[in-house]
């Protein structure tokens, strides 16, 4: 990646970010932590790697993505609103009642969102079955799905990620947001993943590992994974929860949802007044 | 018997059929492929057809993932592992997301026989029509279903097929046509109205018979579709006989006696009683064992007609 473009990138991360923080910090509180640590392979998705656009939301030949830890909305509706799929001024409503963007990621809410999700452990077999769908009309699109750490404690991901790997869907990449926490705890401590590169490679997935925050990394991770013909991808993003947020980060496992002060996001988002 | 074909063969008969036209028509298995026997549908389309092993939660994903994409998924399995097993799925990934899948949750109830309370279920119906905007429907024999499967694969949305797999007993005609959102009046009666679904259409016409030659005027209602039910049926059947037996082979908790007296007390209200399973759970048996173990025969719609005529004011 050219350093011209990997500073464009950064800049939208940055930007990224501050909408997230502001969509959040209008509220009051939410999903912080687990939001800012996927920005940055959003961002190498929707403004770089993937094949889509505002204007054609439904166009069915565009890249599906599946955020599966569902409430990283936020971030993802900060890169949707930054795109053009929906007035900017919507990420005032995050949670308000009547909103097009709720706590969860939901399909039928917000337009560009592709899949809903939020119970835990599903998104992945419905990148699974959209990745399918595109072999059997013989489509080009290509599916992306975030799974988080925690998330994959459910059983269902083992389940989509065994699938996955035995049908060779080389049109999916997925991506773990190895964060480390979960609302309760480190998940070393309450139900370890490790090793993990190992069991991804027994679920016969070409296992990946990049630093989750970054761009370049990622980028160069996901041209291997759609090189990587015949096989299923998976890239494991070491990330930090809250990553870019100095306030956040220091929260450390009370990161995943916690409360910001409205002189905490105007400072972070350099906002003083609206 | 009078049975004619394997319900099971019309399913997929019918499915092969459809997806001749339909190329969004999709089947995925959870290793049951040989007890339902989409073996054919497999041999006609490859393609379209796929088999997760022993995984409904990821079953009922993928099928939203791809109906997401614009497929229609008919996914399907014994009736517990099709919706019990795989609920927040079915709720979540497909109903909440507004998808369009077929679930076919197979050997309703008593129909379990052999593999018993574990792989039989009483409550498919009653946590299913939970689900909100589901179809839930039982089509009752070969010819019923038949008739209703283009329109279940029609309708855009999440339906529930609960399927006797093998020959159920016959009660229509081939070629009868039905209204999926209908129910069937078999018959009228001034006395008592005896509304039935499933396996339980055939023994509610045999106690009608018996009523009659014991001076009584049943008719009966095969209300197939619980879910949305044909309530215009339902206080039909009140205002004509003002008395109403529900038989179902199914809890009575949920099922088809809660979604007629739903409609009654709102309605008309009228003695509504109740053949059906009184909250048990299920166990291995044949299906005369069954039906006399949770009180299912066709003399215990006799019995509970004559309790509702009396309840009459």
């Amino acid at each position: 990646m050219d350093s011209q473009k990997l500073s464009f990138l950064q800049d939208k991360a940055a930007q990224i970010r501050k909408i997230t923080i502001e969509m959040i910090g209008r509220l009051g509180s939410g999903h912080v932590g687990g939001s800012l640590s996927i920005v940055d392979v959003l961002t190498d998705i929707y403004y770089n790697v993937g094949n889509m656009s505002a204007a054609h939301p439904d166009d069915p030949n565009r890249d599906r993505v599946v955020v599966s830890k569902g409430h990283a909305g936020p971030a993802l509706y900060a890169v949707l609103a930054d795109k053009g799929y929906f007035p900017i001024d919507n990420i005032k409503t995050l949670n308000q009642g009547g909103t097009s963007l709720p706590s969860h990621c939901d399909m039928n809410k917000t337009v560009g969102v592709d899949m809903t999700a939020g119970s835990l452990g599903q998104g992945l077999s419905c990148a699974v079955g959209m990745a399918l769908a595109a072999k059997m009309d013989k489509k080009s699109y290509r599916t992306y799905c975030i799974i988080g750490d925690g998330e994959s404690q459910e059983g269902q991901i083992w389940e989509a990620l065994m699938y996955a790997g035995n049908m060779g869907l080389d049109n999916l990449t997925i991506f773990i947001d190895y964060n480390r926490m979960q609302i309760d705890g480190y998940t070393d401590e309450i139900n370890s993943l490790e090793p993990l590169p190992d069991k991804y490679k027994a679920f016969n997935l070409n296992t990946l590992r990049v630093d989750g925050h970054d761009i370049a990394a990622i980028d160069d991770a996901i041209a291997k994974a759609k090189a990587a013909t015949g096989k299923c991808t998976v890239i494991i993003l070491d990330t930090i929860k809250g990553h870019g947020v100095p306030w956040a980060e220091d929260k450390g496992v009370g990161s995943h949802s916690f409360a910001i002060s409205e002189s905490q996001w105007r400072e972070f988002c350099g906002k003083e007044k609206d | 018997m009078n049975d004619i074909k394997e319900m099971r063969a019309v399913y997929c008969e019918s499915l092969i059929e459809l997806a001749r036209d339909n190329k969004d028509i999709v089947v995925i298995e959870a290793d049951l492929m040989n007890c339902i026997k989409t073996g054919d549908f497999k041999k006609n389309y490859p393609d379209r057809f796929f088999n997760v092993g022993i995984a409904e939660a990821n079953m009922a994903g993928i099928a939203a993932g791809m109906s997401a994409c614009g497929k229609i998924p008919f996914i399907s399995s014994f009736g517990p592992f099709a919706t019990r097993r795989c609920y927040d799925q079915l709720f979540i990934s497909i109903a909440y997301s507004k998808l369009n899948v077929k679930v076919i949750g197979t050997d309703p109830g008593i129909c379990a026989e052999v593999n018993g309370g574990t792989h039989m279920p009483f409550e498919d119906m009653g946590i299913m029509r939970c689900i909100p905007d589901i179809v839930c429907v039982e089509p009752t024999d070969a010819a019923q279903l038949k008739s209703l499967m283009p329109q279940i694969a029609a309708h855009k949305g999440l339906v529930y097929v609960r399927l006797y797999r093998k020959c159920s007993p016959k009660v229509y005609e081939e070629g009868d046509k039905f209204d999926l959102f209908k129910a069937k009046e078999i018959s009228q009666g001034n006395d008592v109205t005896i509304i039935a679904s499933g396996i339980m259409v055939d023994r509610a016409l045999q106690a009608a018979k018996l009523l009659a030659e014991q001076g009584i005027n049943a008719g009966v209602t095969n209300i197939h579709t619980w879910k949305p039910i044909d309530k215009d049926a339902v206080i039909a059947a009140i205002k004509r006989s003002g008395a109403i037996v529900v038989a179902e082979n199914h809890n009575r908790y949920n099922g088809l006696t809660s979604a007629v007296s739903e409609v009654a007390c709102e309605h008309c209200p009228a003695p509504v009683l109740s053949v059906s399973v009184n909250d048990k759970f299920g166990e291995v048996g044949k299906m005369p064992y069954l039906s006399d173990v949770y009180n299912l025969n066709v003399s215990d719609i006799v019995e509970r007609a004559k309790q509702a005529i009396a309840l009459k004011k």
